[in-house]
């Protein structure tokens, strides 16, 4: 993976698996140079970022205390 | 399981035969529980019983939180994850290092969710084949990307209508978007996003090819963003498109 330089079409196309850190070493650095480059992916990449995170937080729920209650009453049993 | 005299009067039941120590005495076959070795390890599970009560209580609204995103239920997400901990509990000698807690539990509330999962998808006799390709999805719904909606190229530095619509996001909407995705991509888009499982560790888990969660992740991330945008159009945040006008090509 050197030499030729990424396109942002190639960029965008891998650009998920960038942000879920499946792409190898050498292509997740060639990404990260386009992206100090382009300022069209740049700005793309931060959104899905941005998004992605946001997505991660949907699962700080509170647990309702009906569960606190039924998780100490399994915790007793044993 | 084996159960050996305790201290005096107590009885400990303990789940890993290699948990003890033995002293033979002499060839005469009778097994001796090293004293030592028993009050050590008996500490030790103390110790580990009293982290993994810490470690739920914690854990318990992020236990709760995956467990909803998964199942979308609020009463299916209690069962999941009062049954994760209560599986966890009976299986506390399997781990072997009771640092990584946490993961292991996510582990086993991910794995209560998915044989919970099969069993109703089997049960309801529905072929979950979620990488049919659905006739009425168009090639610009397989390919939706929110930021293209959005981005306006002239717009530089601040104020950026995605940066705008980000700010306007709130949880409700983004949960309410998650779930109306079917199963199969909401349940690839919550392991790898909100618990960052690789997509091996997800093939695995779900027992499908690499390619299957790529393609998932992929299509639910496209159908994620559509609903979002429509849900943005329907709140007023944003302008339909063209085509939606009420107004437009009708004659007076």
């Amino acid at each position: 993976m050197n030499a030729r330089r990424l396109s942002c079409e190639e960029v965008i196309e891998e650009l998920f698996a960038y942000l879920d850190r499946e792409v190898n070493e050498a292509l997740s650095a060639e990404i990260d140079r386009h992206l100090e480059k382009c300022r069209d992916c740049f700005t793309r990449a931060q959104f899905e970022r941005k998004l992605r995170a946001k997505v991660a937080e949907t699962a700080n729920v509170s647990a309702p205390e009906r569960l606190q209650r039924r998780i100490k009453a399994v915790l007793e049993r044993y | 399981m084996i159960a050996w005299p305790m201290a005096h009067h107590m009885r400990f039941t303990i789940h890993s035969p290699g948990a003890v120590r033995r002293l033979h005495d002499g060839g005469s076959g009778v097994v001796m529980p090293d004293p030592h070795s028993d009050k050590q390890e008996i500490n030790r599970r103390q110790q580990t019983r009293r982290l993994f009560e810490q470690e739920v209580s914690r854990l318990m609204d992020r236990l709760y939180g995956t467990a909803l995103r998964l199942t979308r239920n609020s009463d299916d997400a209690e069962d999941i994850v009062a049954e994760t901990v209560s599986r966890a509990w009976t299986r506390l000698d399997q781990l072997r290092d009771p640092q990584r807690m946490e993961g292991w539990l996510f582990r086993i509330l991910n794995n209560t969710f998915v044989s919970e999962w099969r069993r109703q998808q089997s049960r309801r006799r529905i072929e979950a084949n979620a990488e049919d390709v659905d006739p009425a999805e168009s090639p610009e719904a397989a390919n939706f990307s929110l930021f293209q909606k959005l981005h306006q190229p002239f717009l530089l530095w601040w104020g950026t209508p995605e940066d705008q619509f980000l700010n306007e996001l709130l949880q409700e909407d983004l949960q309410k978007a998650l779930d109306t995705l079917p199963d199969a991509f909401r349940v690839a888009i919550v392991l790898v996003e909100v618990q960052g499982y690789t997509y091996d560790e997800v093939a695995r888990l779900l027992d499908v090819p690499l390619g299957t969660v790529r393609s998932r992740l992929s299509r639910g991330r496209a159908m994620l963003q559509k609903a979002l945008w429509e849900q943005a159009i329907e709140a007023g945040l944003v302008a339909p498109p063209p085509d939606r006008t009420p107004t437009e090509g009708k004659s007076p």
